[in-house]
């Protein structure tokens, strides 16, 4: 996952057309996104206010964005303040250098970890095995997608593509060879599953000296970092180590203290449906005898600063991972989340992706395709990002080039290749809009030949009806239907 | 040049296009929002709290401040914890019925000490009714963070009305940021196995809530 692309990954048509042939895949996630999507709405609809919550979200995220360095610098003197350590990391070879470096100060070769977005985008974990150190994932989810030497597919479950039975499988097959075996005659109980993840992970956390997380928010006012989780790894990796490092976006920093008031009634209700998630941990610094001794926060750039450049797309910045998007996609449901080749998948992935690391590769070129641009996905949002608007910007972008700013420089992006079909189809399209009798000819010829016509496109549009079914062509056009009957006044009905 | 001034140079360079801005926080944010949602009495506001409490599998007991020690004792017994962890400042009388052995809070345990021990007992710091969520903060009747989260059952008192808000809001409120806080709202819980919800992956499995009044 070198630079935060999956390696080898196809661009997005194809990659979901294998993910929609496989049907035990798509048969987990419908269920887990429809049972997730139900269960949001509800927990929403308890606040009178919900409308409001989210409007100020919006607002604390866009004032903080357009005072980034202002608070940035604020969050840094108050960590220090507090007992801990700041580190700037421009992008994920530098974070990596980093916290490798930190893990070796210790003298340890293990580290445990709560799951976070950050490290997996910058690929931490094959950084450390490269310096020798084993990176244990804690969350269960992790635990499954790491034992299985698999890709999460989902920001809040990212073992939602895995059944009971898969799950089960992987643990009887791999637990043994990472430290405490399953236990003999496992079955695909949820509780039993649980249960083995427990025993094989406790060993773990009791020996562990080092831990490693990310932070849903961190307050500038104060100092404050918060994990917000369920399982209680979280809390034995933030409290149980003697040194915990944990890396972080820019883009996750908040103002005040107060402002927790508003994302913590947001962000568990928007992604696992609940009132409030089980476990929520702050610590500000290091506190004398309570939780690790030493506390680094390194603050990671990796693309967020190029994504504030742009007008448009950086409210994609405001996104505080909570999910809610990807369970209403219909592009998400059936494709699933490793079709996205990135740790961000569904609808917020399709902006975040290409603006993080830019649209050079056929993947990061191809995502801001993947939707169906219905909406959804900004009804839902806490943070009221338009993720279709942004969609659209980027396609244009894509398709047309232009100035954009990667590595903290203007640079002219080029038209990219993979998209000269539709840049001709784009020019067809203008030049018989413009010329009445052209169009007309056209479409009267293609209702004609409708029989003939191919389930798949030839020539550059093949790519396009490779992942898709062409629409039928109607009997005939609608403008010699109008003609014919006036809109349907002098047709059929007597009138 | 250090990443952190390129970094900051970034961020100046990409907010150009932005009309410089010197609206206050307060104004930029505005807060339309509810500090409470619904009017209650404190008594409902109790009730609510243990409503939410159970309703994500906590076990939620009520008495009066002096039948506290029987309950306690009672809870320690029927789960036949022989061991029960004490924060330093957990008011002595708390534990005057219990058998069990206590074991105090020392920054000298290890984990696997924790891990020895049957339960713990500790107060709290504020609870949230509309949330069903407990704040533990490090007081002196509280502990160390970690004496919640490695024994398997965790007995946590909460002084009713006196210590339970409304809402998130209010909790904020009456909080010191700089305190090591714990939000615990039922026991340790997963949703990863097929969206089934299990109760107790890695922090106690049992959580049970005393609501005392009159204390």
């Amino acid at each position: 996952m070198s630079g935060g692309t999956f390696v080898g990954m196809p661009a997005f048509p194809e990659a979901a057309r294998e993910a929609v042939g496989d049907t035990t895949l798509r048969a987990n996630l419908r269920h887990a996104t429809r049972t997730i999507r139900d269960k949001r709405a509800k927990a929403v609809a308890e606040l009178a206010d919900w409308a409001e919550l989210r409007e100020a979200g919006k607002r604390v995220k866009d004032h903080t964005l357009r005072h980034l360095d202002h608070y940035l610098v604020r969050l840094e003197e108050s960590v220090v303040r507090a007992g801990g350590t700041v580190h700037w990391a421009a992008d994920a070879e530098e974070a990596n250098r980093v916290v490798a470096s930190l893990v070796k100060a210790t003298g340890e070769t293990e580290v445990v970890k709560v799951k976070s977005m950050a490290t997996q985008e910058i690929g931490l974990n094959e950084a450390l095995a490269a310096e020798g150190i084993r990176a244990y994932e804690t969350d269960l989810a992790e635990l499954i997608v790491q034992l299985g030497d698999d890709r999460p597919s989902h920001i809040l479950v990212p073992a939602i593509h895995r059944n009971r039975g898969e799950i089960r499988d992987i643990f009887e097959r791999e637990m043994g060879s990472w430290g405490r075996p399953a236990p003999e005659g496992l079955t695909d109980s949820p509780g039993e599953l649980a249960e083995a993840a427990r025993r094989h992970l406790r060993e773990k956390f009791l020996r562990a000296k080092v831990g490693i997380s990310g932070a849903n928010f961190m307050v500038a006012e104060t100092g404050t970092m918060v994990v917000v989780e369920s399982e209680g790894n979280g809390r034995m990796c933030l409290t149980l180590p003697e040194t915990l490092i944990s890396v972080v976006g820019v883009e996750k920093v908040v103002p005040a203290w107060r402002d927790l008031e508003i994302f913590l009634q947001t962000l568990p209700r928007s992604s696992t449906a609940e009132r409030m998630n089980p476990y929520t941990s702050m610590w500000t610094g290091t506190t004398d005898e309570d939780g690790p001794s030493a506390f680094h926060l390194v603050l990671l750039d990796n693309g967020r600063t190029d994504t504030l450049a742009d007008e448009v797309g950086r409210q994609a910045l405001r996104c505080i991972r909570c999910s809610a998007c990807l369970n209403v996609c219909p592009v998400y449901e059936r494709a699933g989340g490793h079709a996205y080749g990135s740790v961000y998948p569904g609808p917020i992935g399709a902006i975040l992706s290409p603006q993080l690391r830019g649209t050079r590769s056929e993947i990061d070129a191809s995502l801001p395709y993947a939707s169906s641009l219905c909406g959804a996905c900004y009804e839902v949002c806490p943070v009221a990002i338009d993720i279709p608007e942004v969609l659209v910007h980027l396609r244009e972008r894509v398709v047309q080039g232009g100035a954009v700013t990667r590595h903290g420089n203007r640079v002219t992006l080029k038209p990219a290749k993979g998209h000269a079909a539709e840049r001709a189809a784009m020019r067809a399209a203008g030049l018989a809009f413009a010329r009445p009798g052209v169009l007309r000819l056209g479409q009267r010829l293609a209702s004609r030949t409708r029989r003939l016509h191919p389930r798949t496109l030839p020539g550059p549009g093949r790519a396009w009806s490779a992942a898709r079914e062409l629409p039928k062509v109607p009997a005939e056009p609608f403008r010699d239907w109008w003609q014919r009957t006036r809109g349907g006044t002098t047709e059929g009905n007597g009138k | 040049m250090s990443s952190r001034d390129r970094i900051l140079g970034r961020v100046r360079r990409a907010l150009a296009d932005v009309a410089d801005d010197d609206t206050p926080y307060e104004q930029a944010v505005g807060r339309a929002y509810l500090r409470e949602h619904g009017e209650r009495t404190a008594g409902q506001t109790v009730d609510l709290l243990a409503e939410n409490l159970a309703d994500y599998r906590a076990l939620v007991h009520r008495c009066a401040d002096e039948e506290l020690p029987e309950l306690l004792a009672r809870l320690l017994a029927e789960r036949g914890s022989r061991t029960v962890l004490v924060p330093p400042g957990l008011p002595p009388h708390w534990l005057a019925a219990a058998a069990a052995t206590r074991v105090p809070d020392r920054a000298t345990s290890t984990a696997r000490d924790l891990d020895r021990v049957d339960s713990v007992l500790t107060g709290c710091a504020v609870a949230v009714a509309e949330t069903g969520t407990l704040v533990l903060d490090g007081s002196p009747d509280q502990g160390r963070r970690r004496i919640t989260l490695v024994p398997d059952h965790h007995i946590c008192v909460v002084r009713v009305p006196g210590q339970v808000v409304p809402s998130v809001p209010g909790a904020l409120g009456r909080l010191d940021p700089e305190r090591p806080l714990t939000w615990i709202s039922g026991p340790s819980a997963t949703s990863d196995i097929e969206l089934d919800r299990v109760e107790g992956v890695h922090g106690p499995r049992t959580l049970e809530v005393v609501l005392v009044s009159g204390g």
